[in-house]
Protein backbone atom coordinates (compact mmCIF):
# COMPACT_ATOMS: atom_id res chain seq x y z
CA UNK A 1 0.00 0.00 0.00
CA UNK A 2 1.45 3.44 -0.80
CA UNK A 3 1.21 5.66 2.40
CA UNK A 4 -0.01 9.35 1.77
CA UNK A 5 3.83 10.68 1.57
CA UNK A 6 2.65 14.49 1.88
CA UNK A 7 0.78 16.58 3.88
CA UNK A 8 -1.95 18.38 3.40
CA UNK A 9 -0.64 20.74 0.96
CA UNK A 10 -3.03 23.82 -0.23
CA UNK A 11 -2.94 22.76 -3.98
CA UNK A 12 -2.38 19.12 -3.83
CA UNK A 13 -4.42 16.18 -3.34
CA UNK A 14 -4.06 13.83 0.20
CA UNK A 15 -6.15 10.79 0.29
CA UNK A 16 -6.06 8.53 3.12
CA UNK A 17 -7.96 5.74 4.47
CA UNK A 18 -10.89 6.38 2.41
CA UNK A 19 -13.27 3.77 2.68
CA UNK A 20 -16.99 3.71 0.95
CA UNK A 21 -19.51 1.16 1.51
CA UNK A 22 -22.97 1.29 -0.84
CA UNK A 23 -26.07 -1.03 0.40
CA UNK A 24 -26.22 -3.63 -0.99
CA UNK A 25 -28.67 -6.62 -1.49
CA UNK A 26 -26.89 -8.88 1.14
CA UNK A 27 -25.80 -6.12 3.35
CA UNK A 28 -23.31 -3.53 2.10
CA UNK A 29 -21.03 -3.78 -0.67
CA UNK A 30 -17.23 -2.44 0.12
CA UNK A 31 -16.49 -0.18 -3.14
CA UNK A 32 -13.47 1.19 -1.37
CA UNK A 33 -10.23 0.02 0.37
CA UNK A 34 -8.57 1.95 2.92
CA UNK A 35 -7.34 4.07 -0.31
CA UNK A 36 -4.52 6.62 0.85
CA UNK A 37 -2.79 8.67 -1.65
CA UNK A 38 -1.12 12.11 -2.54
CA UNK A 39 -0.82 14.17 -5.55
CA UNK A 40 1.51 16.73 -5.73
CA UNK A 41 0.81 20.53 -6.22
CA UNK A 42 1.13 20.79 -10.16
CA UNK A 43 1.54 16.92 -10.82
CA UNK A 44 0.00 14.82 -13.38
CA UNK A 45 -1.62 11.82 -11.69
CA UNK A 46 -3.57 9.04 -13.79
CA UNK A 47 -5.28 6.68 -11.87
CA UNK A 48 -6.05 3.00 -13.49
CA UNK A 49 -7.67 0.08 -12.86
CA UNK A 50 -10.48 -2.34 -13.68
CA UNK A 51 -13.91 -1.55 -15.01
CA UNK A 52 -16.21 -1.95 -11.72
CA UNK A 53 -13.09 -1.11 -9.30
CA UNK A 54 -14.30 2.24 -7.74
CA UNK A 55 -12.44 4.47 -9.88
CA UNK A 56 -15.36 7.03 -10.61
CA UNK A 57 -16.58 6.78 -6.88
CA UNK A 58 -13.51 7.56 -5.72
CA UNK A 59 -13.34 10.87 -8.14
CA UNK A 60 -17.09 11.27 -6.58
CA UNK A 61 -15.71 11.76 -3.10
CA UNK A 62 -12.24 13.99 -4.16
CA UNK A 63 -15.10 16.32 -6.14
CA UNK A 64 -17.25 16.18 -3.13
CA UNK A 65 -20.41 14.61 -4.60
CA UNK A 66 -20.17 12.18 -1.99
CA UNK A 67 -19.49 11.71 1.83
CA UNK A 68 -16.96 9.06 1.78
CA UNK A 69 -17.95 6.10 5.04
CA UNK A 70 -14.86 6.33 6.50
CA UNK A 71 -11.18 8.15 6.27
CA UNK A 72 -10.50 11.81 4.58
CA UNK A 73 -9.61 13.81 1.75
CA UNK A 74 -7.79 16.77 1.79
CA UNK A 75 -8.54 18.61 -1.77
CA UNK A 76 -8.99 22.72 -2.40
CA UNK A 77 -12.47 24.12 -1.64
CA UNK A 78 -13.79 26.90 -3.39
CA UNK A 79 -13.29 30.63 -2.37
CA UNK A 80 -14.71 33.74 -3.53
CA UNK A 81 -14.81 34.07 -7.21
CA UNK A 82 -12.63 30.72 -8.06
CA UNK A 83 -13.61 27.12 -7.84
CA UNK A 84 -10.85 25.25 -6.36
CA UNK A 85 -11.08 21.91 -7.74
CA UNK A 86 -13.10 21.62 -10.94
CA UNK A 87 -14.37 18.20 -12.84
CA UNK A 88 -14.62 17.21 -16.19
CA UNK A 89 -17.51 14.05 -16.70
CA UNK A 90 -17.03 10.98 -18.52
CA UNK A 91 -19.87 10.62 -21.20
CA UNK A 92 -22.49 13.28 -20.72
CA UNK A 93 -20.94 16.15 -20.24
CA UNK A 94 -22.98 19.48 -21.48
CA UNK A 95 -25.85 20.54 -20.06
CA UNK A 96 -28.01 20.75 -23.89
CA UNK A 97 -29.99 23.38 -22.93
CA UNK A 98 -26.97 26.02 -22.76
CA UNK A 99 -25.02 26.63 -26.11
CA UNK A 100 -21.65 25.75 -25.94
CA UNK A 101 -20.25 29.58 -24.35
CA UNK A 102 -23.07 29.47 -21.34
CA UNK A 103 -21.43 25.74 -21.04
CA UNK A 104 -18.08 27.31 -20.19
CA UNK A 105 -19.71 30.27 -18.29
CA UNK A 106 -21.63 28.16 -16.24
CA UNK A 107 -19.22 27.51 -13.59
CA UNK A 108 -18.21 31.21 -13.33
CA UNK A 109 -22.35 32.06 -13.24
CA UNK A 110 -22.65 29.78 -10.20
CA UNK A 111 -19.47 31.61 -8.54
CA UNK A 112 -21.73 34.87 -9.29
CA UNK A 113 -18.74 36.35 -12.20
CA UNK A 114 -20.29 39.47 -13.45
CA UNK A 115 -21.76 38.54 -16.82
CA UNK A 116 -19.25 40.74 -19.42
CA UNK A 117 -16.61 38.95 -17.30
CA UNK A 118 -17.50 35.96 -17.24
CA UNK A 119 -18.38 35.92 -21.20
CA UNK A 120 -15.06 37.52 -21.91
CA UNK A 121 -13.52 34.41 -19.83
CA UNK A 122 -15.54 31.85 -21.89
CA UNK A 123 -14.61 32.96 -25.30
CA UNK A 124 -11.25 32.62 -24.03
CA UNK A 125 -11.14 29.12 -23.26
CA UNK A 126 -13.21 28.19 -25.89
CA UNK A 127 -10.32 29.69 -28.29
CA UNK A 128 -7.88 27.89 -26.22
CA UNK A 129 -9.72 24.66 -27.14
CA UNK A 130 -10.51 25.62 -30.81
CA UNK A 131 -13.95 26.11 -29.84
CA UNK A 132 -14.87 29.88 -30.47
CA UNK A 133 -16.62 29.64 -33.84
CA UNK A 134 -19.06 27.26 -32.36
CA UNK A 135 -19.95 29.38 -29.11
CA UNK A 136 -23.46 29.99 -29.95
CA UNK A 137 -23.86 26.66 -31.50
CA UNK A 138 -26.19 23.71 -28.88
CA UNK A 139 -24.43 20.83 -27.90
CA UNK A 140 -26.33 18.36 -30.24
CA UNK A 141 -24.80 20.01 -33.28
CA UNK A 142 -21.43 19.47 -32.15
CA UNK A 143 -19.52 15.96 -32.14
CA UNK A 144 -18.76 13.99 -28.92
CA UNK A 145 -14.99 15.00 -29.24
CA UNK A 146 -16.36 18.81 -29.55
CA UNK A 147 -18.67 18.41 -26.16
CA UNK A 148 -15.53 17.00 -24.40
CA UNK A 149 -13.57 20.20 -25.18
CA UNK A 150 -16.18 22.35 -24.06
CA UNK A 151 -16.34 20.77 -20.79
CA UNK A 152 -12.70 20.73 -20.53
CA UNK A 153 -12.93 24.15 -21.42
CA UNK A 154 -15.60 24.76 -18.46
CA UNK A 155 -13.48 23.27 -16.14
CA UNK A 156 -10.69 25.47 -16.95
CA UNK A 157 -12.54 28.88 -16.86
CA UNK A 158 -13.01 28.35 -13.63
CA UNK A 159 -9.65 28.62 -12.87
CA UNK A 160 -9.21 26.03 -10.03
CA UNK A 161 -6.19 24.41 -8.96
CA UNK A 162 -7.00 21.08 -8.80
CA UNK A 163 -8.55 19.20 -12.00
CA UNK A 164 -10.48 16.02 -11.58
CA UNK A 165 -10.91 13.96 -15.40
CA UNK A 166 -12.85 11.18 -15.46
CA UNK A 167 -12.35 9.13 -18.46
CA UNK A 168 -13.11 12.33 -20.28
CA UNK A 169 -12.15 10.50 -23.64
CA UNK A 170 -13.35 7.08 -23.46
CA UNK A 171 -16.20 7.58 -25.56
CA UNK A 172 -14.11 9.01 -28.42
CA UNK A 173 -12.39 7.52 -31.50
CA UNK A 174 -8.70 6.85 -31.22
CA UNK A 175 -8.13 9.75 -33.43
CA UNK A 176 -10.21 12.22 -31.81
CA UNK A 177 -8.27 10.85 -28.75
CA UNK A 178 -5.14 11.67 -30.01
CA UNK A 179 -5.90 14.89 -30.58
CA UNK A 180 -7.72 15.67 -27.15
CA UNK A 181 -4.66 14.12 -25.02
CA UNK A 182 -2.71 16.83 -27.29
CA UNK A 183 -5.06 19.80 -26.45
CA UNK A 184 -5.03 18.37 -22.79
CA UNK A 185 -1.53 18.51 -22.59
CA UNK A 186 -0.71 21.88 -23.61
CA UNK A 187 -3.06 23.30 -22.16
CA UNK A 188 -1.48 21.47 -18.61
CA UNK A 189 1.73 22.63 -19.88
CA UNK A 190 0.69 25.93 -20.12
CA UNK A 191 -1.12 26.21 -16.40
CA UNK A 192 0.16 23.38 -14.48
CA UNK A 193 -2.79 22.68 -12.70
CA UNK A 194 -2.75 19.46 -10.11
CA UNK A 195 -4.16 16.78 -12.42
CA UNK A 196 -6.04 13.52 -11.46
CA UNK A 197 -7.05 11.81 -14.48
CA UNK A 198 -8.87 8.45 -14.22
CA UNK A 199 -8.82 6.41 -17.17
CA UNK A 200 -8.82 2.27 -18.02
CA UNK A 201 -6.31 2.91 -21.18
CA UNK A 202 -3.18 2.41 -20.35
CA UNK A 203 -1.64 3.79 -23.31
CA UNK A 204 -3.48 6.78 -22.14
CA UNK A 205 -2.21 7.34 -18.96
CA UNK A 206 1.26 6.40 -19.38
CA UNK A 207 1.19 8.89 -22.47
CA UNK A 208 -0.15 11.90 -20.42
CA UNK A 209 0.83 10.93 -16.50
CA UNK A 210 3.80 11.94 -14.57
CA UNK A 211 2.94 9.02 -12.51
CA UNK A 212 0.32 6.52 -12.40
CA UNK A 213 -1.62 4.74 -9.70
CA UNK A 214 -3.06 1.37 -10.09
CA UNK A 215 -6.16 0.13 -8.56
CA UNK A 216 -7.34 -3.63 -7.96
CA UNK A 217 -10.03 -4.80 -8.64
CA UNK A 218 -13.55 -4.19 -6.42
CA UNK A 219 -13.04 -3.33 -3.57
CA UNK A 220 -10.98 -0.83 -5.25
CA UNK A 221 -7.36 -0.09 -2.78
CA UNK A 222 -4.18 1.62 -4.72
CA UNK A 223 -1.93 -1.30 -5.56
CA UNK A 224 1.01 0.00 -6.53
CA UNK A 225 2.47 2.86 -8.15
CA UNK A 226 4.64 3.97 -11.40
CA UNK A 227 6.65 6.54 -12.33
CA UNK A 228 6.77 7.82 -15.81
CA UNK A 229 10.23 9.30 -16.70
CA UNK A 230 9.28 10.83 -20.08
CA UNK A 231 10.41 14.18 -20.92
CA UNK A 232 8.11 17.14 -21.15
CA UNK A 233 7.24 18.50 -23.17
CA UNK A 234 5.47 14.82 -24.85
CA UNK A 235 5.28 14.43 -28.49
CA UNK A 236 3.46 11.40 -29.36
CA UNK A 237 5.30 10.58 -32.32
CA UNK A 238 8.81 10.59 -30.40
CA UNK A 239 7.29 9.22 -27.17
CA UNK A 240 6.26 6.02 -28.92
CA UNK A 241 9.74 5.09 -30.56
CA UNK A 242 11.36 5.43 -26.89
CA UNK A 243 11.65 1.80 -25.46
CA UNK A 244 10.69 3.35 -21.91
CA UNK A 245 7.36 3.57 -23.40
CA UNK A 246 6.88 0.15 -24.55
CA UNK A 247 8.32 -1.11 -21.18
CA UNK A 248 6.02 1.27 -19.24
CA UNK A 249 3.08 -0.20 -20.66
CA UNK A 250 4.52 -3.52 -20.56
CA UNK A 251 5.00 -2.86 -16.10
CA UNK A 252 1.60 -1.44 -15.93
CA UNK A 253 0.08 -4.38 -17.67
CA UNK A 254 1.93 -6.62 -15.35
CA UNK A 255 0.63 -4.83 -12.40
CA UNK A 256 -3.15 -4.85 -13.79
CA UNK A 257 -3.54 -8.49 -15.68
CA UNK A 258 -4.29 -9.92 -12.10
CA UNK A 259 -6.82 -7.60 -11.34
CA UNK A 260 -8.39 -7.83 -14.53
CA UNK A 261 -8.54 -11.43 -14.19
CA UNK A 262 -10.10 -11.04 -10.94
CA UNK A 263 -12.57 -8.34 -11.34
CA UNK A 264 -13.79 -11.26 -14.94
CA UNK A 265 -14.08 -13.68 -12.20
CA UNK A 266 -16.04 -11.56 -10.00
CA UNK A 267 -18.01 -10.82 -12.82
CA UNK A 268 -19.30 -14.17 -13.33
CA UNK B 1 -43.41 15.79 -48.04
CA UNK B 2 -45.74 18.05 -50.69
CA UNK B 3 -48.36 15.35 -51.63
CA UNK B 4 -48.86 14.21 -47.75
CA UNK B 5 -49.78 18.17 -47.24
CA UNK B 6 -52.29 18.56 -50.49
CA UNK B 7 -54.28 15.34 -48.64
CA UNK B 8 -54.41 17.03 -45.82
CA UNK B 9 -56.13 20.03 -47.60
CA UNK B 10 -57.73 17.45 -49.67
CA UNK B 11 -59.48 15.17 -46.85
CA UNK B 12 -61.38 18.17 -45.66
CA UNK B 13 -62.64 19.34 -48.42
CA UNK B 14 -64.04 16.50 -50.05
CA UNK B 15 -65.68 15.68 -46.73
CA UNK B 16 -67.27 19.01 -46.95
CA UNK B 17 -68.23 18.48 -50.38
CA UNK B 18 -70.18 15.34 -50.20
CA UNK B 19 -71.41 16.74 -47.35
CA UNK B 20 -72.72 19.57 -49.08
CA UNK B 21 -73.69 17.22 -52.03
CA UNK B 22 -76.20 14.88 -49.55
CA UNK B 23 -77.73 17.70 -48.79
CA UNK B 24 -78.44 19.29 -52.18
CA UNK B 25 -79.70 15.13 -53.04
CA UNK B 26 -81.82 15.63 -50.42
CA UNK B 27 -80.24 12.50 -48.71
CA UNK B 28 -79.66 14.90 -45.54
CA UNK B 29 -82.55 16.98 -44.27
CA UNK B 30 -81.10 20.73 -44.11
CA UNK B 31 -83.55 21.38 -40.69
CA UNK B 32 -81.40 18.85 -38.78
CA UNK B 33 -78.18 18.57 -40.77
CA UNK B 34 -77.95 22.04 -42.30
CA UNK B 35 -75.38 21.84 -45.19
CA UNK B 36 -71.50 23.01 -45.01
CA UNK B 37 -72.55 26.71 -47.12
CA UNK B 38 -75.62 27.70 -44.88
CA UNK B 39 -73.51 26.82 -41.87
CA UNK B 40 -70.97 29.36 -42.92
CA UNK B 41 -73.05 31.80 -43.82
CA UNK B 42 -74.69 31.62 -40.60
CA UNK B 43 -70.56 31.65 -38.87
CA UNK B 44 -70.11 34.70 -41.26
CA UNK B 45 -73.31 36.97 -40.33
CA UNK B 46 -72.35 36.10 -36.51
CA UNK B 47 -69.12 37.65 -37.24
CA UNK B 48 -70.54 40.61 -38.75
CA UNK B 49 -73.08 41.55 -35.93
CA UNK B 50 -69.96 41.11 -33.15
CA UNK B 51 -71.85 38.39 -31.40
CA UNK B 52 -69.49 35.20 -32.42
CA UNK B 53 -66.30 37.21 -31.62
CA UNK B 54 -67.73 38.29 -28.35
CA UNK B 55 -68.81 34.73 -27.00
CA UNK B 56 -65.15 33.64 -28.38
CA UNK B 57 -63.93 36.13 -26.66
CA UNK B 58 -65.25 35.34 -23.28
CA UNK B 59 -63.89 31.79 -23.69
CA UNK B 60 -60.60 32.28 -24.51
CA UNK B 61 -60.26 35.05 -21.85
CA UNK B 62 -61.55 32.21 -19.21
CA UNK B 63 -59.21 29.79 -20.80
CA UNK B 64 -55.75 31.75 -20.31
CA UNK B 65 -56.66 32.92 -16.97
CA UNK B 66 -57.13 29.59 -16.03
CA UNK B 67 -54.25 28.34 -17.94
CA UNK B 68 -52.32 30.87 -16.02
CA UNK B 69 -53.43 29.79 -12.91
CA UNK B 70 -53.05 26.37 -13.47
CA UNK B 71 -50.22 25.60 -15.14
CA UNK B 72 -47.41 28.63 -12.95
CA UNK B 73 -47.65 26.38 -9.46
CA UNK B 74 -48.20 23.22 -11.31
CA UNK B 75 -44.79 23.57 -13.07
CA UNK B 76 -43.51 24.81 -9.59
CA UNK B 77 -44.57 22.06 -7.76
CA UNK B 78 -43.68 19.66 -10.10
CA UNK B 79 -40.08 20.52 -10.07
CA UNK B 80 -39.84 20.44 -6.17
CA UNK B 81 -41.28 16.88 -6.46
CA UNK B 82 -39.19 15.61 -9.06
CA UNK B 83 -36.39 17.25 -7.19
CA UNK B 84 -37.41 16.12 -3.59
CA UNK B 85 -38.01 12.26 -1.94
CA UNK B 86 -39.68 13.19 0.77
CA UNK B 87 -42.19 16.02 -1.14
CA UNK B 88 -42.75 13.58 -3.53
CA UNK B 89 -43.65 10.97 -1.30
CA UNK B 90 -45.97 13.65 0.63
CA UNK B 91 -48.01 14.16 -2.26
CA UNK B 92 -47.83 11.68 -4.63
CA UNK B 93 -51.05 9.88 -3.03
CA UNK B 94 -53.20 12.62 -3.25
CA UNK B 95 -52.40 13.61 -7.03
CA UNK B 96 -53.05 9.96 -8.13
CA UNK B 97 -56.34 10.03 -6.21
CA UNK B 98 -57.48 13.25 -7.48
CA UNK B 99 -55.74 13.03 -11.02
CA UNK B 100 -58.50 10.82 -12.15
CA UNK B 101 -61.81 12.65 -11.43
CA UNK B 102 -63.42 13.84 -14.03
CA UNK B 103 -63.05 17.59 -13.63
CA UNK B 104 -66.34 18.36 -15.21
CA UNK B 105 -67.78 16.39 -11.94
CA UNK B 106 -66.23 18.64 -9.36
CA UNK B 107 -68.14 21.65 -11.35
CA UNK B 108 -71.54 22.00 -9.40
CA UNK B 109 -68.84 21.59 -6.00
CA UNK B 110 -66.80 25.00 -7.25
CA UNK B 111 -70.30 26.48 -8.37
CA UNK B 112 -70.88 26.10 -4.76
CA UNK B 113 -68.31 28.20 -2.98
CA UNK B 114 -67.44 30.28 -6.00
CA UNK B 115 -71.18 31.18 -7.33
CA UNK B 116 -72.28 31.32 -11.01
CA UNK B 117 -69.71 34.20 -11.83
CA UNK B 118 -66.40 34.13 -13.58
CA UNK B 119 -64.49 32.68 -10.72
CA UNK B 120 -65.78 29.50 -11.03
CA UNK B 121 -65.11 28.76 -14.45
CA UNK B 122 -61.48 30.34 -14.64
CA UNK B 123 -61.36 27.81 -11.47
CA UNK B 124 -62.44 24.83 -13.09
CA UNK B 125 -59.76 25.37 -15.96
CA UNK B 126 -56.75 25.66 -13.86
CA UNK B 127 -58.34 22.89 -11.65
CA UNK B 128 -58.52 20.88 -14.92
CA UNK B 129 -54.79 21.27 -16.18
CA UNK B 130 -53.35 21.67 -12.63
CA UNK B 131 -52.50 17.85 -12.04
CA UNK B 132 -51.90 16.89 -16.00
CA UNK B 133 -49.03 19.98 -16.12
CA UNK B 134 -47.76 18.60 -12.46
CA UNK B 135 -47.36 15.31 -13.51
CA UNK B 136 -45.77 16.00 -16.54
CA UNK B 137 -43.24 18.43 -15.26
CA UNK B 138 -42.26 15.88 -12.46
CA UNK B 139 -41.90 13.15 -14.97
CA UNK B 140 -39.73 15.34 -16.90
CA UNK B 141 -37.64 15.84 -13.73
CA UNK B 142 -37.52 12.65 -13.08
CA UNK B 143 -36.35 11.27 -16.60
CA UNK B 144 -33.11 14.18 -16.50
CA UNK B 145 -30.12 12.06 -16.59
CA UNK B 146 -28.51 12.30 -13.32
CA UNK B 147 -25.10 13.42 -15.18
CA UNK B 148 -26.67 17.09 -15.21
CA UNK B 149 -27.39 16.87 -11.33
CA UNK B 150 -23.65 15.93 -10.96
CA UNK B 151 -22.43 18.37 -13.39
CA UNK B 152 -24.71 20.80 -11.41
CA UNK B 153 -22.92 20.01 -7.92
CA UNK B 154 -19.75 19.33 -8.78
CA UNK B 155 -19.68 23.43 -9.85
CA UNK B 156 -21.14 24.51 -6.62
CA UNK B 157 -24.91 24.78 -7.81
CA UNK B 158 -26.76 25.31 -4.66
CA UNK B 159 -30.66 24.00 -4.83
CA UNK B 160 -32.03 27.04 -6.23
CA UNK B 161 -29.55 27.18 -8.85
CA UNK B 162 -30.16 23.17 -10.13
CA UNK B 163 -33.90 24.36 -9.63
CA UNK B 164 -33.47 27.12 -12.21
CA UNK B 165 -30.17 25.81 -14.10
CA UNK B 166 -30.80 21.88 -14.46
CA UNK B 167 -34.37 20.81 -13.51
CA UNK B 168 -36.39 23.52 -14.84
CA UNK B 169 -35.00 24.18 -18.24
CA UNK B 170 -34.52 19.99 -18.54
CA UNK B 171 -38.08 19.06 -17.65
CA UNK B 172 -39.44 21.81 -20.29
CA UNK B 173 -39.68 19.86 -23.06
CA UNK B 174 -42.05 17.86 -20.61
CA UNK B 175 -43.65 21.22 -19.44
CA UNK B 176 -44.93 21.61 -23.16
CA UNK B 177 -46.17 18.10 -23.48
CA UNK B 178 -48.49 18.61 -20.63
CA UNK B 179 -49.61 21.90 -21.54
CA UNK B 180 -50.48 21.00 -24.83
CA UNK B 181 -52.27 18.07 -23.68
CA UNK B 182 -53.66 20.30 -20.70
CA UNK B 183 -54.87 22.82 -23.63
CA UNK B 184 -57.43 19.99 -25.20
CA UNK B 185 -58.51 19.50 -21.77
CA UNK B 186 -58.81 22.92 -20.94
CA UNK B 187 -61.56 23.45 -23.92
CA UNK B 188 -63.43 20.45 -23.04
CA UNK B 189 -63.90 21.74 -19.40
CA UNK B 190 -64.47 25.24 -20.32
CA UNK B 191 -67.63 24.76 -23.32
CA UNK B 192 -68.60 21.89 -20.82
CA UNK B 193 -68.75 24.65 -18.22
CA UNK B 194 -70.42 27.12 -20.21
CA UNK B 195 -73.16 24.35 -20.85
CA UNK B 196 -74.41 24.42 -17.60
CA UNK B 197 -74.69 27.63 -15.76
CA UNK B 198 -73.55 31.20 -17.77
CA UNK B 199 -74.73 33.94 -20.01
CA UNK B 200 -71.80 34.00 -22.39
CA UNK B 201 -69.19 32.26 -23.72
CA UNK B 202 -69.32 29.15 -26.96
CA UNK B 203 -70.78 26.12 -24.85
CA UNK B 204 -73.73 29.27 -23.73
CA UNK B 205 -73.99 30.14 -27.52
CA UNK B 206 -73.93 25.72 -28.30
CA UNK B 207 -76.66 25.53 -25.25
CA UNK B 208 -79.03 28.75 -26.57
CA UNK B 209 -79.01 27.78 -30.05
CA UNK B 210 -80.27 24.26 -28.72
CA UNK B 211 -82.80 25.58 -27.03
CA UNK B 212 -84.31 27.82 -29.66
CA UNK B 213 -83.66 24.90 -32.33
CA UNK B 214 -81.12 27.14 -34.55
CA UNK B 215 -78.61 24.15 -35.77
CA UNK B 216 -76.81 26.02 -37.86
CA UNK B 217 -75.68 28.18 -34.53
CA UNK B 218 -74.85 24.66 -32.96
CA UNK B 219 -72.82 23.83 -35.50
CA UNK B 220 -70.60 27.24 -35.91
CA UNK B 221 -69.96 26.85 -32.09
CA UNK B 222 -68.50 23.16 -32.72
CA UNK B 223 -66.92 24.64 -35.83
CA UNK B 224 -64.85 27.67 -33.46
CA UNK B 225 -64.08 25.18 -30.97
CA UNK B 226 -62.56 22.89 -33.77
CA UNK B 227 -60.80 25.62 -34.77
CA UNK B 228 -59.53 27.15 -31.22
CA UNK B 229 -58.18 23.82 -30.20
CA UNK B 230 -55.91 23.54 -33.43
CA UNK B 231 -54.87 27.17 -32.95
CA UNK B 232 -53.75 26.94 -29.74
CA UNK B 233 -51.90 23.62 -30.44
CA UNK B 234 -49.93 25.73 -33.33
CA UNK B 235 -49.36 28.62 -30.71
CA UNK B 236 -47.92 26.25 -28.02
CA UNK B 237 -46.13 24.26 -30.86
CA UNK B 238 -44.34 27.68 -32.28
CA UNK B 239 -43.46 29.01 -28.83
CA UNK B 240 -42.19 25.40 -27.78
CA UNK B 241 -40.18 25.79 -30.74
CA UNK B 242 -38.60 29.45 -29.98
CA UNK B 243 -38.01 28.33 -26.46
CA UNK B 244 -36.12 25.19 -26.93
CA UNK B 245 -33.79 25.82 -29.63
CA UNK B 246 -31.73 23.00 -28.40
CA UNK B 247 -34.17 20.78 -28.89
CA UNK B 248 -32.84 20.28 -32.65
Amino acid sequence: MIEATLPALQTGIAVNGVTQYFPGPHGPLRALADVSFAVRPGEFCALIGPSGCGKTTLLNILAGLLEPTAGTVSIPRAERGRLATAVVFQGVSTLPWMTARHNVEYGLRLMGVPAPIRRRRALDHLRQVGLEAFADVYPSQLSEGMRQRVSIARALATDPDVLLLDEPFANLDEQNRLLLQDDLLSLWQQTRKTVLFVTHSLDEAVRLADRVLVMSASPGRIKSEVLVPLERPRDFERVRQVPTYGRLIAQLWEELRDEVMRARQDAS
Amino acid sequence: MRSSRWLAILSPLGLLLIWEALNWAGVLDGRFVPPPSVILRTLVIMTRTGELPRHVLISVQRIVLGFLLGAVPAVGLGVVMGLNRTVRALLMPIVAAIYPIPKIAIYPLVIFYLGLGEASKVSIVAVSIFFLVLLNTMAGVLGLDRAYFSIAKAFGASPRDIFLTVAFPGALPAIFTGLKLGMGFALIVIVGAELLGSEAGIGFLIWRAYQIFAIDVMFVGLLVTAVLGWAATVGLDWVEHRLLPWRS
